[in-house]
């Protein structure tokens, strides 16, 4: 059967659309692939773009929450996870060793919508029982006990939290063990919770969102999203009694205590009394070995590369424009420590 | 006649494959659900409303998620009949073949082509501030809410199907009942009705698998708290809702009963389409 021409010419088209498509895209440059937590992401999204400009090296950064880091990490499909919460001792037992690079420090905020109420107070454990369900109304007592001259409407509370394995979560449960019992011994702490009461939605936008558009509601969130979608957020109690708002310095303020060499530690409820108490580290976690999954030698360098730049003073430097605090000198030495222990295939990497 | 058996064997074999992709995703969900299974046991795990991830005690069950599905789907159903019932008849009985009835259907085909996500945004900004404002819910989001817009979202399924169930009655049988005396009223319940009932339920059940599995929309507007919901204003969670936000985290056990509920999902549909099957049997029209 003799086929037409123009039946060739479409199979042609057809087979060389096919083949260039499967074909491995040739450069020069490296490309790094992270994905975790939301909670830096407006921070890792202008580390990482400062960092493509000045080295012409591709960066993405998939914002998919601290569990789905974690996990992305395990089934090998990224360079490093993103995360609030450390791995525990478990869940580095069942992966290959790996080492975490705290970036920077953050606060989550416990963000709220009320009409016309500019300046809220709280402590640790109203919020622990707002979130049991326990305190339903704004107008309750325990609130208005602690903020003399603010009209609380009688509005009921809508809790937030996230539907999704969050090292922001991490982080505020943390802080809850810490201030209530109550809360300890019913929830816990955790990237997944059973939570008692409220609603739920993927990702800090998420619950960012639901703050900004439902009148009553109360939620946590990084501070970044609070400031950049001009939300109003609370002055929280701290162990020393007084009323702290989240800044450069009561954040910087928390990390002054004790820290272990490999940084895995939370800094929430410091008994510093300039400190806000939801302060916290985030880390990039990426394996200690880089001789996996036919990974390169220049993939592992271009890795650590990045990763050392982001303990950079130039790095750092560009915490303060997205509202979060650069890790202060002890902190960054023991990082770069950690990060000299990366090795490929037992090859020590150097820069 | 080796045209003929090449294309014969052509025939076979991509029906073949499809069979096989359909048993892989069966042999997938049922081998990735094992361990939940045999952890928290079938039935324990389909009646359980507890989803606890705490470490060192977690314990899931699809019961919420399950009754989440159901009663969003059939609401929506139900909510979406008194619309696509009308529109349908308008465009396949009353003004069949006109311009008008061509330009309606397009408007509801277009509703058909907005992607899933786009009606979560719209609901979760627009829609949803109207459900406070109209005191039908508390902050907007729940079940009233997700099953309001998975209503919208089904019309044009049940719509344009039936609609050309309508358009195939027979002129003549129409006309002849005309000339009876019959009033168009009369005619659509005592022919059109009767001949396309089949279909149109058909159109129906075609509308609820949508709504069972429809995942970003509902996701972005049920509240995704995984308690059981009891009332219309409760929020609550579905299978394919649960899905989507904890898949990408789950590992080990959650990993498990997330593609067990999959499978449950799955089995779901399959059970509906079946019974849908055999009631358009029992009432198809004697011939």
């Amino acid at each position: 059967m003799k086929m037409k021409k123009s039946n060739v010419l479409l199979i042609f088209a057809a087979a060389a659309m096919l083949i260039s498509c499967s074909g491995k895209k040739s450069s020069n440059t490296e490309k790094i692939q992270g994905a975790g937590a939301t909670f830096p992401l407006p921070y890792y999204t202008m580390a990482f773009k400062t960092y493509q400009d000045s080295t012409k090296t591709e960066v993405t950064y998939g914002g998919i929450g601290s569990g789905g880091g974690i996990r992305s990490l395990k089934d090998k499909v990224v360079d490093f996870a993103a995360s609030d919460a450390f791995l525990s001792d478990e869940e580095m037992r069942s992966m290959p060793a790996v080492i975490h690079i705290p970036t920077c420090m953050g606060a989550v905020v416990l963000a709220y919508n009320l009409k016309g109420v500019s300046d809220l107070k709280l402590t640790g454990e109203i919020i622990a029982d707002i979130y049991l369900g326990k305190i339903t109304n704004w107008n309750d007592q325990r609130i208005s006990s602690i903020n003399p001259g603010v009209k609380l409407p009688n509005l009921k509370i809508v809790p937030a939290y996230r539907s999704d394995g969050s090292g922001t979560t991490f982080v505020f449960s943390d802080y809850l063990t810490k201030v209530s019992k109550d809360w300890a011994s019913k929830v816990g702490a955790g990237k997944s919770l059973k939570w008692p009461t409220g609603i739920a939605a993927k990702g800090n936008p998420g619950v960012a969102g639901i703050i900004s558009q439902t009148s009553g509601s109360i939620g946590y969130v990084g501070s970044e999203y609070a400031f950049a979608q001009n939300i109003a957020y609370a002055q929280l109690q701290n162990p020393a009694g007084k009323f702290i708002k989240p800044t450069l310095a009561s954040i910087s303020a928390a990390a002054d205590a004790e820290l272990p060499a490999d940084t895995r530690t939370m800094i929430t409820n410091s008994s510093n009394s300039k400190a806000y108490p939801i302060s916290c580290f985030t880390w990039l976690i990426l394996y200690k070995d880089q001789d996996y999954s036919n990974r390169s030698e220049s993939q592992a360098k271009a890795t650590m590369q990045l990763i050392d730049w982001m303990l950079s003073p130039a790095a750092q430097s560009l915490t303060t424009k997205v509202n979060y605090a650069p890790l202060p000198a002890s902190v960054i030495e023991n990082a770069k420590k950690q990060l000299s222990s990366i090795n490929f295939g037992g090859k020590a990497l150097h820069k | 006649m080796t045209k003929n058996v090449l294309f014969k064997s052509l025939l076979f074999a991509a029906s073949f494959i499809v069979l096989l992709i359909c048993g892989g995703i069966v042999y997938a969900l049922v081998s990735g659900s094992w361990e939940a299974f045999s952890q928290f046991g079938v039935f324990q795990f389909i009646f359980s409303s507890d989803w606890d991830p705490t470490i060192g005690n977690e314990h899931y069950g699809a019961l919420s998620f399950i009754v989440g599905t159901l009663f969003t789907s059939f609401l929506a159903l139900a909510l979406c009949i008194p619309f696509s019932l009308p529109v349908s008849l308008f465009i396949g009985e009353y003004f069949k073949g006109k311009k008008i009835a061509n330009f309606i259907g397009s408007v509801i085909d277009l509703l058909a082509g907005i992607p899933s996500i786009v009606y979560g945004l719209w609901g979760f900004y627009t829609f949803r501030g109207l459900m406070v404002d109209l005191h039908l819910s508390s902050e907007g989001f729940g079940i009233l809410t997700s099953s309001v817009v998975l209503a919208i979202m089904i019309i044009p399924y049940a719509t344009s199907l039936s609609a050309e169930f309508f358009k195939m009655v027979p002129n003549d049988l129409k006309e002849g009942a005309f000339s009876l005396g019959a009033t168009q009223y009369d005619v659509i319940r005592k022919v059109s009705f009767p001949m396309t009932s089949s279909g149109v339920f058909a159109s129906y059940i075609l509308a609820l698998g949508r709504a069972l599995g429809e995942t970003m929309a509902v996701t972005m507007l049920i509240g995704n708290t995984n308690l059981l919901p009891t009332s219309l204003t409760d929020t609550g969670n579905t299978m394919a809702s649960i899905i989507a936000n904890q898949f990408g985290e789950a590992d080990g056990l959650k990993l498990s009963s997330l593609i067990a509920i999959g499978l449950l999902l799955f089995v779901i549909t399959a059970i509906i389409n079946l019974i849908g099957r055999f009631i358009m049997k029992k009432f198809a029209p004697t011939k």
